[in-house]
């Protein structure tokens, strides 16, 4: 299903066109339609635990990982669904995964929180917000001591920057020059609460800024140029520079978590989301580009459909691991206390 | 053979698995100096400082380092300082390497050692000697290693470095300059086997780290009572070798725990229900603890001395499984 994990189409840095444009406007219907379908099966309790979805910021999943190799490691946090699929995790093993089945990526043992799919390099998410930025600072050093050009990238959100694990990374990424790239989707909002109720500082980039990275703001819902601000990114930290951290604003179009009643804002009008919604956007922007047609936009819609109902179809048919999977995994090498 | 010491043990150890394995590095606050108990002096000299890696006082993040890199193919071992402060790494520890291999559905390893070591008599206040293990061994996915020896530093250390998940291995730091007879290439000691370190028929006495030298003050003292003690010193707690304590308690009927952590609530305790569950017909007397009393380390040298259980302790409660309380 899909083509992810796709090597990168053009050079780093470079503007966003055609083809690319078209890849990244599926695999962004892709996760839209995913995580619309996951929102109906988790009220209908066909999925389970706490569901956090990204709709809305499709764009930033897309841009950043459409450009990484499988060998780059990513991190993710807990709304971590387009970032598996925009790095190439199959959307039917995702999606028996959050079902708690055996062919879920993790064999159920994981879910929604904590996707992992070493195949194409996704690392891991947590559910502990920021838990893993020194996990991706790990795998930087690794590459660094192991010799090697892949980069470690770390999602998370802005409610992450007020931890302690991210102001120590922070510290220790830029004293150690480490490869990787920090991309903080910054929604405005920590769970409930407005970043202004958690910090006086409104950009992380400007958290940073006494560490001297390089770093970056831009528009999370314009694909484009999220596409080249990460590319010119990446291009830097495949040569082993690092670290660099890229802020993307975007809008978190659902509460905190499936069922959040979020009587905390006011919901966006559907003209101003209209505006907004990066996927309509690239769909203008590509089409008066020549980059695709308006066939080719209908085309990667009714494409993500097909694939995510067949995708629900392999998960509903997947058995439940057997009981004896958790002892078995406890340790690697299987051995028990 | 040759004479060296605990902290020698473990340094050579050190020196040894990273001439062996490229991947092996060290990394913590001041190891390149070879931190406060010479663990790893010379190492910087001999590997240089990208492989013995001094890091800021950030706990947390060089735990989540060393986690990171341990699943992209390192084998790194960290240092905490002290085991007082694994608390700024618990989170890292308890949430992400622990839970790695089994949440991944066993796609990733982290084949990550943390040396850390705690123990209490330096005079060094209550958040630089406590015995804080039995945090540990109560999360699935962290084996937890208490050496009593140079051989079992050595031997188990070598072990841990070799091993695919985390081990948490507790040194005490009274134990690191005893002196102690060694070979030159210590043997590899398996994890998860314990030791009998002195055969006996009355009572077994079970005791961990510091405490099993304790142990053999007390068998000696037993001695000369006419009480055939015999010590056992689990070496790993997680996997515990339960078998080699049933079997052993089976024969003598009488079973005491010890370890210089809180009693209440401590890994003892652990020990004694299994025990209890295992071999309740052939116990003869009921299991006694050994262990610190319900108060944080004292400073004051008189009180830490009484704070900390030792030969007295252990002889008291063996006497106490042969009916002999009135001797206590």
């Amino acid at each position: 299903m899909g083509e992810p994990g796709a090597a990168p189409t053009v050079p780093s840095g470079a503007a966003l066109a055609a083809p690319a444009a078209l890849a990244l406007l599926r695999t962004m219907w892709r996760i839209r339609v995913f995580e619309e379908r996951v929102g109906v099966l988790k009220r209908a309790d066909e999925v389970y635990g706490l569901i956090h979805l990204s709709i809305g910021g499709e764009g930033v999943a897309a841009a950043v990982c459409s450009q990484l190799r499988a060998d780059d490691p990513v991190y993710s946090g807990h709304r971590a669904h387009g970032h598996a699929i925009a790095k190439g995790a199959p959307p039917e093993r995702i999606l028996a995964e959050l079902m708690g089945r055996s062919d879920g990526l993790c064999h159920g043992l994981g879910g929604s929180m904590h996707l992992v799919d070493l195949e194409h390099g996704l690392m891991g998410a947590t559910g502990v917000v920021g838990g893993n930025i020194p996990l991706a600072l790990g795998s930087a050093l690794a590459t660094r001591l192991r010799g090697g050009d892949a980069v470690a990238v770390s999602f998370f959100g802005d409610g992450a920057v007020q931890a302690g694990h991210f102001n120590e990374s922070i510290n220790l990424a830029t004293l150690w020059q480490l490869p990787v790239i920090l991309v903080c989707e910054n929604n405005g909002f920590a769970e409930f609460t407005p970043r202004s109720a958690h910090t006086n500082v409104e950009r992380v980039c400007d958290v940073v800024a006494p560490y001297g990275l390089e770093r970056e703001t831009v528009d999370g819902n314009d694909v484009a140029a999220v596409w080249k601000a990460f590319g010119r990114f990446l291009a830097v930290a495949r040569r082993g520079g690092g670290p660099l951290l890229l802020e993307c604003l975007t809008h978190r179009l659902r509460g905190h978590y499936e069922g959040d009643p979020t009587l905390y804002r006011a919901a966006i009008s559907a003209t101003e989301w209209q505006q907004r919604d990066p996927i309509l956007r690239l769909a203008r922007q590509g089409t008066a580009a020549g980059w695709f047609s308006a066939e080719d936009v209908a085309d990667a819609e009714r494409e993500a459909r097909e694939e995510i109902e067949a995708a629900v179809e392999f998960a509903r048919r997947s058995p439940y691991p057997g009981a004896e999977l958790p002892g078995e995994l406890v340790y690697a090498g299987g051995s028990r206390p | 053979m040759s004479t060296t010491t605990y902290v020698k043990a473990i340094n050579a150890a050190l020196a040894a698995a990273m001439r062996a394995d490229e991947r092996v590095f060290v990394m913590g606050e001041d190891v390149a100096e070879g931190g406060p108990y010479t663990a790893t002096a010379g190492l910087a000299e001999e590997f240089g400082r990208e492989r013995v890696r001094n890091t800021p006082i950030s706990e947390g993040a060089i735990c989540g380092v060393a986690i990171g890199a341990a699943q992209s193919g390192l084998r790194p071992v960290l240092e905490i300082m002290f085991i007082d402060f694994i608390t700024l790494a618990l989170d890292q520890l308890v949430n992400q390497a622990a839970k790695a291999h089994s949440m991944s559905g066993g796609q990733l390893c982290v084949p990550l050692v943390l040396r850390t070591q705690g123990g209490a008599g330096q005079r060094g206040g209550a958040q630089h000697s406590q015995s804080l293990e039995a945090w540990l061994t109560h999360v699935p996915g962290l084996k937890v290693v208490m050496p009593a020896t140079a051989a079992d530093a050595a031997g188990l250390l070598k072990s841990a470095i070799a091993d695919p998940n985390p081990v948490v291995f507790v040194e005490n730091k009274a134990l690191y300059f005893k002196r102690e007879e060694l070979p030159a290439d210590p043997p590899p000691v398996p994890i998860g086997r314990a030791r009998t370190v002195r055969a006996g028929g009355d009572v077994t006495v079970v005791a961990t780290s510091r405490l099993v030298e304790e142990a053999m003050t007390a068998a000696g003292t037993l001695a000369a009572e006419g009480i055939d003690a015999e010590v056992i010193d689990p070496r790993t707690l997680v996997p515990l070798d339960l078998d080699a304590i049933v079997r052993s308690t089976e024969r003598t009927g009488r079973l005491v725990v010890a370890h210089e952590a809180v009693g209440f609530g401590g890994f003892g305790a652990e020990i004694a229900a299994a025990v209890g569950a295992a071999a309740f017909d052939s116990l003869d007397a009921p299991i006694e603890r050994v262990g610190a009393p319900f108060t944080p380390v004292p400073l004051s040298p008189p009180l830490e001395d009484a704070y900390l259980p030792a030969a007295p302790e252990i002889c008291a409660a063996a006497r106490a499984t042969l009916g002999l309380a009135a001797v206590r």
